[in-house]
């Protein structure tokens, strides 16, 4: 019974937090609850029996990327620019996309129904052959690093990118203030012209 | 950085060593229970975070500097990528690790896995650690 139980409650604390933060304009709090809704997400996780995607979930929704929006707002200020106003086509999309999502899910097969599409594809292969091939009693091990590998090289090849890609953003115009600043002062050293002030 | 509340500092001294050793054992119990080597990464990277958070980026950035983790972030690819050269250098497909012992292959994906495992941990830890140093470069 708790197991049925418990994913119903999570998932209406889930809501509950996305209504809560509609009408926020502090980001800090936005920050704050963008941080509960994902450790809900980490427990709904391991409740729905996918402990390796909870620990990620809070690791990494839960933990980091509430530091690096909180350094992101410590830079460009935590309150939202007033003056929004309700765009009616808005709300029009979103409810018409939030109808296709909820009409798409009326065609999955039942949580956890054996007949699923899912579980008759390489899932079989897979449970019955890891012992005899790769040797290791964590089948999910196994596919991610072994039957799926390439998936995964590829999957780390992604976050190398997104860092790299924060290196080019951020790094770079962090230098060229510095360089900028430097420039300043040699100018100032030089009785800087009076643009530069 | 000697200021501040005392808690944060007493609870981070309790939690950062469990932390990583925690992070250890997921990487290296990640073939008999949950985990591997994004989620190690991810969490020794919380750690080093919530040290740099609480005494100060610069003290995260001595214990971890940025040029190691920058180092990291391709030397992770390098390491699984190298894991598929060397089955292709022993005569396999890309990434087959069984080709690694080839009179065991069952021992061969192990050794591979652990391999790979370990790439994918040093990228995740290292591209962490590296988006929080550039987002709080400039600070502290």
């Amino acid at each position: 019974m708790i197991e049925v139980l418990l994913p119903f409650a999570l998932l209406i604390i889930l809501a509950i937090i996305v209504v809560g933060l509609l009408p926020l304009q502090n980001l800090l709090a936005v920050v704050a609850l963008l941080g509960a809704y994902s450790f809900i997400m980490a427990t709904l996780l391991v409740a729905l029996d996918a402990p390796d995607v909870g620990m990620t979930e809070a690791a990494v929704g839960a933990g980091i990327s509430t530091v690096l929006l909180l350094a992101a707002l410590k830079r460009v200020g935590s309150e939202e620019s007033r003056g929004r106003r309700l765009d009616p086509s808005a709300l029009l999309l979103s409810a018409v996309t939030g109808v296709i999502l909820l009409y798409g899910t009326s065609g999955l097969p039942e949580f956890g129904d054996p007949h699923g599409a899912i579980h008759n594809h390489v899932a079989p292969y897979y449970i019955e052959k890891t012992p005899e091939e790769i040797g290791v009693p964590n089948v999910i091990t196994a596919v991610l690093a072994s039957y799926r590998g390439f998936d995964t090289l590829g999957e780390t090849t992604v976050i190398f990118t997104a860092g790299l890609s924060v290196i080019m953003l951020l790094r770079l115009s962090v230098r060229r203030r510095v360089d900028a600043a430097r420039d300043g002062a040699q100018a100032d050293d030089a009785s800087a012209p009076p643009e530069d002030q | 950085m000697n200021g501040g509340p005392p808690i944060p500092r007493v609870i981070a001294r309790i939690l950062i060593p469990p932390m990583l050793l925690y992070a250890l054992y997921v990487q290296f119990h990640g073939e008999y229970g949950p985990g591997g080597g994004f989620q190690a990464g991810a969490i020794a990277a919380s750690a080093i975070i919530l040290y740099g958070l609480v005494f100060g980026v610069s003290h995260a950035q001595r214990a971890v500097p940025p040029a190691v983790v920058i180092a990291g972030m391709p030397l992770g690819v390098l390491i699984y990528a190298g894991v598929g050269i060397a089955t292709l250098a022993l005569g396999d497909n890309y990434l087959a690790y069984g080709a690694l012992n080839p009179d065991n292959p069952p021992g061969g994906q192990h050794l591979g896995i652990m391999l790979v495992e370990l790439g994918v941990l040093v990228t995740v830890f290292s591209t962490m650690l590296t988006i929080f140093y550039a987002f709080t470069e400039g600070e502290d």
